[in-house]
């Protein structure tokens, strides 16, 4: 049985859900254009993983095989609206720049593949840990990727001018690319290269290897 | 575990799953609406206001809205109609939607791409303490390369210099056409000229104006990087302020006529 502490810490860079399962990559290209946004984004997603494994987790030996995967996103479902309407109240600017993503966080595979994996085989309070611990390693990623495409695409952080742009009369010509999502591929490709470099263990072994080719011919 | 999979309880499940989580829906969205609500309003006052270049954010934005009267103007006939509608529960983008309540608009009038238009618009008059308009915010709105951009014009009192633009509501690229909202690029606005021999000619061209040229008065720098934005600003602003638009209503208000 795993402790309390390594279901939580675990998702973050050993089991990471984006870099090591690749999931929830949809969301991480296109929430990560500036960092105030990325951190509601991280919040919402975080919350909305741990509250949905809980409930799961809380009924999980009354839930049906055959329609397990509704009861799930039904679940989820209800929390993202909450979450979407709590937002509009209370933080309004926010909620309007985030747009769809959040209503998308119903679609997120973290979310689901949580549930899925985790809350439909532990305790209650085991799989609200899990969803947190998840939602962190999904936030390390998105936040050293906003962090990366604010100050280079922007020049700012959290809004605040960190390089003068030329054309507010400062030096710093800003790397238009990296506020359009592509750029994001980049970055998580990175970010998955220096983990998996540093965590050797991470690297997938190949489906398949390309034998070496044995045609015995005369000349080319 | 088999006693799960029964019919009877499948559907005790799901029915009860659905009643409780449609309850904690039901209940946040009920109890969290008058503050949405307030939100909403206040986020287009400080829209207004911003485009009017008169917000200040170390005050309360209704304490600087007091001084802005919202009147209704009927656009087919460009005069006041405050008795035909309630300013305050009017929506005007359900209203340009509506073929009871808007007209649709021939290819050709239809410069910028918004298919039909609402017979009655809100416009905002900011008033001095002697009751004489000093700025006329009207709404706009029209398609750029994405998506369709909301925003609001401030003119002075003349019906034809700019006093501020601003859009509050657009899906264009970030760093690109999503410039729009650089506050640079919003000063360049100011003081330009409208109408030349009352033809809206107002636009944006490729590059930077030169300040030297003729037609200096009624250009204003593209956004770099975005033709596509630039020109649907363009036509936005020559749609609404040209004769389909605000004109009629400008020339009456001009004339005392409104």
């Amino acid at each position: 049985m795993e402790t309390v502490k390594e279901t939580l810490t675990g998702p973050i860079f050993k089991n990471n859900p984006i870099a090591l399962q690749i999931l929830g990559i949809c969301s991480a290209l296109a929430v990560t254009s500036s960092m105030q946004v990325t951190l509601v984004m991280c919040v919402a997603l975080t919350l909305v993983t741990a509250f949905s494994s809980m409930s799961i987790a809380a009924i999980r030996n009354h839930i049906p095989g055959s329609i397990r995967i509704i009861v799930q996103m039904v679940i989820i479902a209800s929390l993202v609206i909450v979450v979407d309407q709590v937002l509009k109240a209370y933080a309004y600017g926010i909620s309007k720049q985030l747009s769809v993503f959040v209503g998308l966080i119903i679609t997120n595979c973290i979310v689901m593949g949580r549930a899925e994996a985790y809350a439909m085989k532990n305790p209650p309070l085991a799989s609200f840990m899990d969803g947190i611990g998840n939602g962190l390693g999904y936030s390390v990623v998105l936040i050293s990727v906003a962090f990366i495409r604010e100050i280079f695409g922007a020049g700012k952080l959290m809004g605040f001018e960190i390089l003068p742009l030329v054309t507010d009369g400062g030096w710093y010509v800003p790397n238009g690319m990296l506020l359009l999502p592509p750029s994001a591929f980049f970055l998580i490709g990175g970010f998955i290269w220096v983990l998996r470099s540093v965590r050797k263990e991470q690297v997938e072994t190949p489906d398949f290897k390309i034998a070496k080719h044995t045609a015995v011919g005369e000349g080319a | 575990m088999s006693s799960n999979d029964s019919t009877s309880k499948t559907l005790i499940v799901a029915f009860s799953l659905c009643i409780v989580c449609s309850i904690i829906v039901s209940a946040a969205a009920v109890m969290l609406k008058p503050i949405q609500e307030v939100n909403k309003t206040l986020d287009r006052k400080r829209n207004i206001l911003a485009a009017a270049g008169m917000l200040d954010e170390s005050k309360s934005v209704d304490e600087q809205f007091a001084q802005i009267s919202t009147r209704v103007v009927d656009l087919r006939t460009g005069k006041f109609a405050d008795e035909a509608i309630d300013a305050g529960k009017y929506d005007q983008r359900k209203a340009a939607k509506d073929p009871q309540q808007s007209v649709a608009l021939g290819a050709d009038q239809d410069i910028a791409k918004v298919a039909r238009r609402e017979d009655y618009a809100l416009v905002y008059l900011v008033e001095d303490p002697q009751g004489e308009i000093d700025k006329i915010i009207l709404p706009v709105h029209g398609a750029g390369l994405w998506s369709t951009l909301y925003g609001f014009v401030a003119l002075e009192p003349d019906a034809t210099t700019v006093a501020g633009i601003g859009f509050y509501e657009h899906g264009e690229t970030p760093g690109l056409g999503g410039e729009v909202d650089n506050p640079r690029w919003k000063a360049l606005w100011h003081g330009k000229e409208v109408y030349r021999d009352g033809q809206a000619t107002i636009g944006l061209i490729k590059g930077s104006v030169d300040a030297a040229s003729p037609n200096a008065p009624w250009q204003i720098d593209g956004l770099a990087g975005a033709t596509l934005t630039s020109n649907g600003v363009t036509k936005l602003v020559q749609f609404w302020l040209g004769e389909n638009g605000f004109q009629p209503f400008l020339n009456n208000l001009l004339e005392g006529e409104a």
